[in-house]
């Protein structure tokens, strides 16, 4: 089946919760709401044509001044039997930056959605373990968001984590060979 | 002398020697040189009751600096993924951006960097062998195989100045042309290397040791994987003909003929089977891709707006070096507004890019989907309910590499 | 019976401060030198290997570029090991590891910083990266790169040989 036609698909099943098609390059992008996600998901998964087994990825995209909801989180899904792909984008609003998570559906979800709340802040409902994952788990803020600087914060503002090892040094270093520098 | 016989030790043993669980950090900094993951192991004895992997030790902000550099400067940031295998996953940027601009690279330079990315599979499946086999104990095909990983960077070394963190191809084609030197060299690599593969199984294959810590190891069923989002060589070791190459070819894959290598049972043994017959498989492709390589341009010269004109053409041309100068400093601003996923094979699995454009010439959000953090995630589902010396072997054979993981 | 010294003999100068007797078995020379000399030549680092230079390191160590016969072997244990090599870049989730493992290194302990992540962040000026693993390791040597060739990290080592080689009464308690 051609993405477009599974994007046709979906809307006519779901006619409220699908609110635009895009193509772009071969690709199709369907914009959604956020409310029935798990719905939708189980739809394209267990449709004996579209059988989307393979979820890919799970990110999201920070709209910060350009468009109202704030936050998108994209999902890219793949089937193996028939080889084809679609890109479902769940608007999430920066209010309430709360979508459920997929994970009764796709194990796989996991670490993706922790990623996502790790770098953007969004919040998965239903996630058993939702806490950091690549930043240490006392990390304050959320990097990938388009407010946060690039060079981090320094000095004060820095992860306490880090500033204790600087203290560390700063004391052991009377215990230093002088012929070494730093 | 003392007053303890043995009828009550035996009555202890019987009523319950009080016993906990021991909680192991198989710490970040630990001798099986896979980088820097963390796992947490609590053990009953020698099983592991519970496996919880800690990533992020060598998150470098990579997504993040993506979006404040141009397209061609956010290049060298993608070798450093998979540092092992770096020409893949260039291929794989420049493939992305070249499908978000709506370019083709010419047929010499799709055929280059077929060779290329073959090339560095056979580098990133030596270290794999070498560092599997060495953990689990067989330390000679470590030496051994770093002769033929020598013999390739000596090729990258040859071709583009770098050993390790190449940026080779460009956005449209790639940056120079191969030599005549370089082919006959690689085809007389060619010609050898199916002989080096034997030695390497013979070290191994038959081995008793090797065959009890791998076989029936880590089993995975077809649909679990698939529902865990596996794919590479851990998806073919369980059944599952996946391969990027053959369901949406790219390059010069469409014109040479290959084989998928696929398991049966999806245990560690099935794997190593998986990864040694895909080495002899690139060893075709590469002999193929240099018997058959056509003479052309090596970028594409109907993209000036988006590829780097020729140096002669610079030097002579006003309009080549406006576009030089504009690609340089702001990146390519006629880029289209959109969004892209493309994705490759890459040696540890596919290696997806997920680009968002905003019309300017850096990338609004570039999204990198790596395979070793899906290939983490499965860990403690491999591991728990086994001992610890399968713990070893599990993460040999998912192939992480933590740069990728964490980027 | 009684000691035959024959003090009219000259003792011949092999190098600067090293002497022998000729035709005894013995070399003159002060504690400084032979101790420094025991010291550089056997050096044991801990495997640190954290990103890329990582892979040159392993490079360096097997048979082409052969470090065995400098006297170095890798040790997996820091309270076993002489020196340590920062290969790769530090993040700040990590410089708290990284500390801990220098800490539990025995004197006299050494620290080379290979490639340019480790040696000031290199192309990672982000908010996770420790920029340069001097702000707080004491470093001895340092060994630019990106990655540095396996010849680049071995003059580095030889570098540090011919630091330790010059040190003066580290091995006193009295300093």
């Amino acid at each position: 089946m051609e993405p477009i036609q599974i994007a046709e698909r979906l809307k006519e099943r779901f006619p409220e919760d699908v609110r635009e098609i895009k193509e772009f390059r071969d690709q199709v992008s369907v914009v959604v709401k956020r409310e029935h996600i798990l719905d939708l998901l189980r739809f394209l998964k267990e449709e004996p044509d579209i059988q989307m087994d393979l979820l890919k990825d799970i990110t999201a995209v920070d709209w910060l001044g350009k468009k109202v909801p704030r936050f998108e989180v994209v999902y890219h899904l793949y089937s193996i039997k028939f080889k084809h792909l679609l890109r479902l984008k769940a608007e999430v609003p920066e209010e309430d930056p709360a979508i459920d998570s997929v994970m009764p559906i796709y194990i796989g979800a996991n670490w993706h959605e922790r990623e996502c709340y790790d770098m953007f802040g969004i919040q998965f409902r239903g996630h058993p373990d939702l806490r950091r994952i690549l930043l240490p788990e006392d990390w304050e803020g959320y990097p990938l968001r388009k407010d946060y600087p690039l060079e981090g914060y320094k000095g004060e503002k820095d992860w306490s984590g880090f500033r204790e090892v600087l203290q560390i040094a700063k004391r052991n270093k009377k215990f230093d060979w002088y012929g070494a520098q730093g | 002398m003392s007053n303890i016989t043995i009828r009550d030790l035996k009555e202890d043993i019987r009523t319950g020697l009080k016993t906990k669980e021991l909680v192991l950090s198989m710490g970040p900094q630990h001798p099986s040189t896979h980088g820097v993951l963390r796992l947490v192991l609590e053990l009953d004895g020698e099983t592991v009751v519970k496996c919880t992997p800690y990533v992020g030790y060598l998150h470098r902000g990579t997504e993040k600096l993506c979006e404040h550099r141009t397209y061609l400067n956010a290049l060298p940031l993608s070798d450093r993924l998979d540092y092992i295998v770096s020409m893949a996953n260039n291929v794989g940027y420049v493939l992305a951006v070249e499908r978000l601009f709506g370019i083709e690279a010419p047929a010499r330079a799709k055929y280059i960097r077929t060779i290329v990315s073959e090339m560095a599979r056979l580098s990133g499946h030596i270290i794999w062998i070498a560092t599997h086999a060495l953990d689990i104990g067989a330390m000679t095909v470590f030496l051994y195989s770093f002769r033929e990983r020598e013999w390739l960077l000596d090729l990258f070394e040859h071709l583009c100045g770098a050993r390790l963190t190449t940026s080779y191809p460009r956005i449209g084609g790639v940056r120079n042309d191969v030599t005549e030197e370089f082919l006959d060299s690689l085809y007389q690599f060619t010609e050898e290397f199916p002989a080096r593969i034997e030695e390497y199984e013979t070290l191994i294959d038959q081995n008793r040791i090797w065959l009890q810590r791998t076989k029936g190891i880590g089993i995975i069923s077809a649909e679990e994987a698939i529902n865990w989002g596996l794919t590479g060589p851990v998806l073919r070791g369980s059944g599952v003909p996946y391969d990027v190459r053959k369901f949406a070819p790219y390059d010069a894959y469409p014109w040479v003929d290959f084989e998928v290598p696929v398991g049966k049972n999806g245990d560690v043994y099935d794997r190593y089977k998986v990864r040694m017959q895909e080495m002899r498989q690139s060893n075709r492709i590469i002999k193929q891709c240099i018997e058959r390589m056509p003479k052309g341009p090596i970028m594409a010269p109907d993209a000036p707006k988006f590829t780097l004109p020729p140096k002669e053409k610079i030097m002579s041309e006003m309009e080549s070096l406006i576009h030089q100068f504009v690609l340089i400093t702001k990146g390519p601003i006629a880029a289209p507004e959109g969004e892209i996923y493309s994705a490759i094979e890459a040696p540890k699995g596919e290696l997806g890019f997920y680009i968002v454009s905003d019309g300017t010439g850096k990338p609004y959000r570039l999204r990198l989907r790596s395979p070793s953090f899906v290939h983490a995630s499965v860990l403690p589902r491999l591991c728990e309910g086994h001992l610890v010396a399968d713990v070893i072997a599990n993460i040999g054979t998912i192939d992480i590499v933590l740069g990728e993981c964490d980027r | 019976m009684g000691l035959i010294v024959d003090t009219s003999i000259e003792l011949i100068e092999v190098e600067e401060g090293v002497k022998i007797i000729p035709g005894a078995n013995t070399i003159i020379t002060t504690l400084d030198k032979i101790i420094n000399w025991g010291r550089a030549s056997s050096l044991w680092p801990v495997t640190f290997g954290l990103a890329c230079c990582a892979i040159e390191m392993m490079t360096t160590g097997s048979s082409h570029y052969d470090l065995d016969r400098f006297g170095v072997i890798f040790r997996g244990s820091p309270r076993q090991a002489d020196f340590m090599i920062v290969a790769g870049t530090v993040t700040k989730k990590m410089a708290p590891v990284v500390r801990r493992v220098y800490d539990q290194m025995p004197e006299p302990r050494y620290v080379i910083s290979m490639g340019s992540c480790a040696c000031s962040g290199g192309i990672y000026n982000t908010y996770s990266v420790v920029q340069g693993c001097d702000s707080f390791l004491p470093v001895d040597v340092y060994v630019p790169g990106c990655p540095p060739r396996p010849e680049a990290l071995m003059y580095g080592i030889l570098k540090l040989q011919e630091k330790i080689k010059k040190e003066h009464m580290r091995w006193s308690p009295f300093r």
